[in-house]
């Protein structure tokens, strides 16, 4: 697979390193009351889908930037790249 | 009808036209009292032990395509109990004996060959862990033997033991460990399941359930409604997909593992060997062909073939203790969809929805699993109690803190 990386352009997936659904950028608030309840949904549960699924990627071997990857896990076909960072500013976070 | 050498023999003399196909292509009933769903290894081996073990006259296989065609007929078909923790050693140590018996349980030539297998130790601190490990074996009744690098130079005499980088201090045995026939599992307890009375129903998806006031009342499926009392659900990979259609989420991911199958050669490899510095094993099959396979390609997918970069990190690993394999030619490679759970160990459990049951999470490691997950899965359906081995083996363990994570790795699933 070739990640498009937006800052550096195509690489190759093997300089990447998975880090799993990107949801995992939504850390739940450790000080709310249903914590124990959350956390425990965010570190193991997944709806790991059969189809587009937006995932992180470590650019382990490269830039050491943090992407998010729109991939289809039947096809492995990529249709979008974002770095972690704009999504997450996106988002509303500094 | 019975299979026999001396069946063998007339069948010879008369033209080979008693044969009668292994199982029956039966319509689906309107209602049984036990649906499996899944028509893989485990789906099939529960069946036949909730027919013959439990006394259950009334239960259905539904697979979705053809049974076999999932990762029972695509595993590198290796056997073994060599687990260290006491949530996992016992119930795989179960699925041995199961396997030591299992030709004569289901009159099917499975091919059970407990040729041995040998994990590679290459450091001091590997020794101390896999000597761990073999007492933890040894403790739970299964057999464990550690090697000298001189006993494993007299079994594998091209092994390079001297090796600067990765050299080999020994190794951890398990003789009665080994490989099975993989399709000829599935096709076994299939014919031994319909023997007994089970209908098993290809080309049929379940495509949701039938639940009405938290009670689980049947499968929808390509081919009609089929009412059940209770549903196991045992689709490996395809778990998390399912058991969303009962507004489920699974602490599982999906992910693709590849294996290789090189020409076949004159016998080379007497045993199973694991490569301990990378993961790296191999097998001979009985028709030559060297059998290998390594790590995860590492992201989620369902695509049942993978990617190249997995492709070389194995062959590294086999060029790094075997390099002449080197010279073998590839003839096949492939790629299966693991259910990887988030500590690497399966569930058997009750779901929270009445008459709705879940086998799943095995990650690469289910084949081996497959005589004691069917036997454990019966009985859970049968009698609504975990059998004795798999009492471990529950949903809500991630929620309590009682993961049982062989390797330490915490909740990455492409690590286990
Ligand atoms: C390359 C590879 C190597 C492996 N090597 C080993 C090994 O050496 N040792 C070991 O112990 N394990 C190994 N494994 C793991 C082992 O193969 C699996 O853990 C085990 O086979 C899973 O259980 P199963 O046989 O029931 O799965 P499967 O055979 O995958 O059965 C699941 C079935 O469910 C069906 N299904 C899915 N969705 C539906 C639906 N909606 N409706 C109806 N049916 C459905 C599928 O079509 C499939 O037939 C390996 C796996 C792979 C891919």
């Amino acid at each position: 697979m070739i990640i498009n990386h937006p800052l550096l352009g195509p690489r190759d997936s093997a300089e990447f390193t998975y880090m799993g659904d990107a949801r995992l950028m939504d850390r739940p608030d450790p000080d709310a009351p249903d914590a124990a309840a959350a956390f425990y949904d965010y570190a193991y549960l997944r709806d790991n889908p059969a189809g587009w699924h937006r995932e992180l990627w470590f650019h382990e071997a490269g830039d050491r930037s943090w992407l998010v990857v729109t991939r289809n896990t039947v096809t492995h076909e990529i249709s979008a790249v974002e770095l972690a960072s704009d999504v997450a500013r996106a988002q509303g976070r500094t | 009808m019975r299979y026999s050498a001396f069946r063998v023999i007339k069948e010879a003399l008369t033209g080979h036209k008693g044969w009668k196909p292994a199982w029956r292509d039966p319509v689906p009933a309107a209602q049984y009292d036990i649906v499996v769903v899944g028509g893989g290894g485990h789906g099939l081996a529960t069946a036949h032990y909730l027919a013959k073990e439990f006394g259950q006259a009334r239960v259905a296989v539904i697979e979705k395509g053809w049974i076999g065609g999932g990762n029972v007929g695509r595993n590198t078909t290796i056997i073994r109990s060599n687990y260290l923790l006491d949530g996992n050693e016992p119930f795989y140590e179960f699925s041995l004996k199961l396997w030591e018996n299992l030709e004569q349980d289901l009159n099917y030539n499975a091919m059970v060959s407990q040729r041995g297998i040998l994990n590679l130790i290459h450091s001091d601190g590997q020794r101390d862990a896999f000597t761990r490990r073999g007492n933890a074996m040894i403790l739970n009744g299964a057999d464990a033997d550690i090697l000298s690098t001189e006993d494993i130079k007299k079994r594998y005499p091209f092994l390079n033991t001297d090796d600067a980088r990765f050299p080999i201090k020994g190794g951890l045995a398990q003789h009665r460990g080994g490989t099975v026939r993989h399709d000829a599992v599935a096709w076994g307890y299939a014919r031994s399941a319909d023997s007994h009375g089970v209908d098993i129903i290809q080309n049929c998806e379940v495509t949701g359930f039938r639940i009405e006031d938290g009670v689980c009342k049947g499968v929808e499926t390509t081919r009609g409604f089929i009412g059940a009392k209770k549903v196991g659900c045992a689709v490996a990979g395809n778990s998390s997909r399912l058991m969303a259609l009962a507004n489920m989420r699974l602490p599982m991911e999906s992910h693709v593992l590849q294996a290789f199958v090189s020409e076949g050669l004159k016998p080379v490899l007497p045993g199973v060997i694991t490569f301990g510095a990378g993961h790296f094993y191999c097998s001979q099959s009985d028709k030559g062909g060297l059998v290998f396979g390594g790590d995860l390609d590492g992201y989620n997918s369902y695509a049942q073939r993978g990617n190249l970069p997995a492709v070389e990190d194995v062959c590294e690993g086999a060029m790094a203790i075997f390099p002449m394999l080197g010279r073998a030619r590839l003839l096949r490679m492939w790629g299966g969809i693991m259910d990887m759970s988030m500590d690497g160990s399966p569930i058997i459990d009750k779901t929270h929805i009445d008459g709705l049951y879940f086998n799943g999470g095995w990650c690469y490691g289910g084949f081996k699993a497959t005589p004691a997950s069917g036997f454990a899965f019966a009985h859970l359906l049968a009698k609504d109690e975990p059998h004795p081995t798999a009492t471990a083996y529950r949903f809500d363990r991630f929620e309590k803190g009682r993961m049982i994570d062989e390797k330490g790795m915490g909740n990455q699933p492409n690590l286990h």
